[in-house]
């Protein structure tokens, strides 16, 4: 936590070396994020198929254990993570986005699957919300339809990585240690056409079409 | 020196007590330098399951139910008195059945003055 002028610089070889003789040196900011990174406990909360792959992952042959990440819990009150796994219904979508409301700092979200990212499929359709990004902050996307349990590990294993790069304070410091993010992300209304609003625009804006001349 | 034989219930003690309180005060320490107080309506709200909460908490449940929860009990007690009691029926003396069957009426009875007093009738 002190400056780099009045501290010598240490080396990852030096690190290494003296982790070889029993002594560890660390940092608050890499103790918090090795912490942070390695106790991600998801939301017990599938919307379809890609929770089927979701179940899998957590069960004993692909074991989501080995990351820290088997503690599905069924109140958002004590998850920070939340897999979007599945297609996100506009009926569905008011409700998705007050669980991620009523979830704790810090929290992180991963759109599972070609649905939760895009509408997938059911693009084209009129019920389905086409990314949950419209509403939500989403930290890592996997694609396929739905992805393997691999995947989904790979995605943890990337939010990991993620969470690892992260500074406690700076312009890399996470959403939840910033106080300009907001506590609340609007939560739309199911209205008689589409949502209501049908985007967060704070969040995500419509891809502008750049045309070459 | 001798220990007391039970200082290490003292000890465990200590260490039940200061432990979590060590976390406490980490956490209380955090949040105070580190992270930004996040507060909101939908995250102090009732109902965690997604659905909007109607309503307060602090609601007046019906106790009217409480006469099933009874009756459920007189046929429960019975059936965990009986089956012993007919487990161990050839061998009884005249005394014993005689209990048992006082044990009965006086179950049916309850079982009656529900079943007069019209709590049977679902409402």
């Amino acid at each position: 936590m002190s400056d780099a002028a009045s501290t010598p610089e240490i080396s990852q070889a030096e690190r290494d070396e003296l982790r070889r003789h029993g002594i560890l040196l660390t940092s608050l900011q890499e103790l918090y994020t090795w912490g942070c990174s390695h106790s991600v406990w998801p939301l017990n909360f599938g919307l379809a198929c890609c929770a089927i792959e979701m179940i899998a992952a957590s069960m004993a042959k692909f074991d989501i254990a080995r990351f820290g990440s088997e503690v599905f819990r069924p109140s958002p009150r004590q998850a920070d993570l939340l897999i979007v796994s599945g297609t996100v219904t506009k009926k569905m979508a008011p409700q998705v986005i007050r669980l991620w409301n009523q979830m704790p700092e810090p929290k992180y979200c991963i759109a599972m699957g070609a649905c939760a990212i895009s509408g997938g499929p059911f693009k084209q359709g009129y019920n389905v919300l086409k990314g949950i990004d419209r509403f939500i902050p989403v930290d890592i996307y996997i694609p396929g339809c739905p992805p393997r349990p691999e995947a989904l590990l790979h995605g943890l294993v990337e939010l990991q990585k993620k969470i690892k790069g992260f500074t406690i304070a700076g312009p890399l410091a996470p959403r939840h240690l910033r106080s300009d993010d907001p506590c609340e992300y609007p939560v739309p209304e199911f209205g008689a056409h589409d949502l209501e609003p049908p985007a967060n625009p704070a969040v995500w804006q419509a891809p502008s079409i750049v045309r070459k001349e | 020196m001798t220990q007391h034989p039970y200082a290490f219930l003292a000890l465990f003690a200590l260490v039940a007590v200061a432990f979590p309180l060590i976390l406490l005060s980490v956490a209380q320490l955090w949040f105070k330098f580190f992270q930004p107080a996040k507060p909101s309506v939908i995250k102090g709200d009732v109902y965690e399951c997604g659905v909007a909460s109607t309503g307060d908490s602090w609601i007046q449940f019906k106790a009217h139910y409480y006469l099933y929860a009874i009756l459920f009990l007189i046929f429960d007690v019975e059936v965990l008195f009986l089956l012993p009691f007919a487990v161990a029926f050839s061998g009884l003396p005249t005394g014993a059945l005689l209990a048992m069957l006082v044990f009965i009426l006086l179950l049916a009875e309850g079982l009656v003055w529900a079943w007069h007093r019209g709590h049977l009738e679902w409402k």
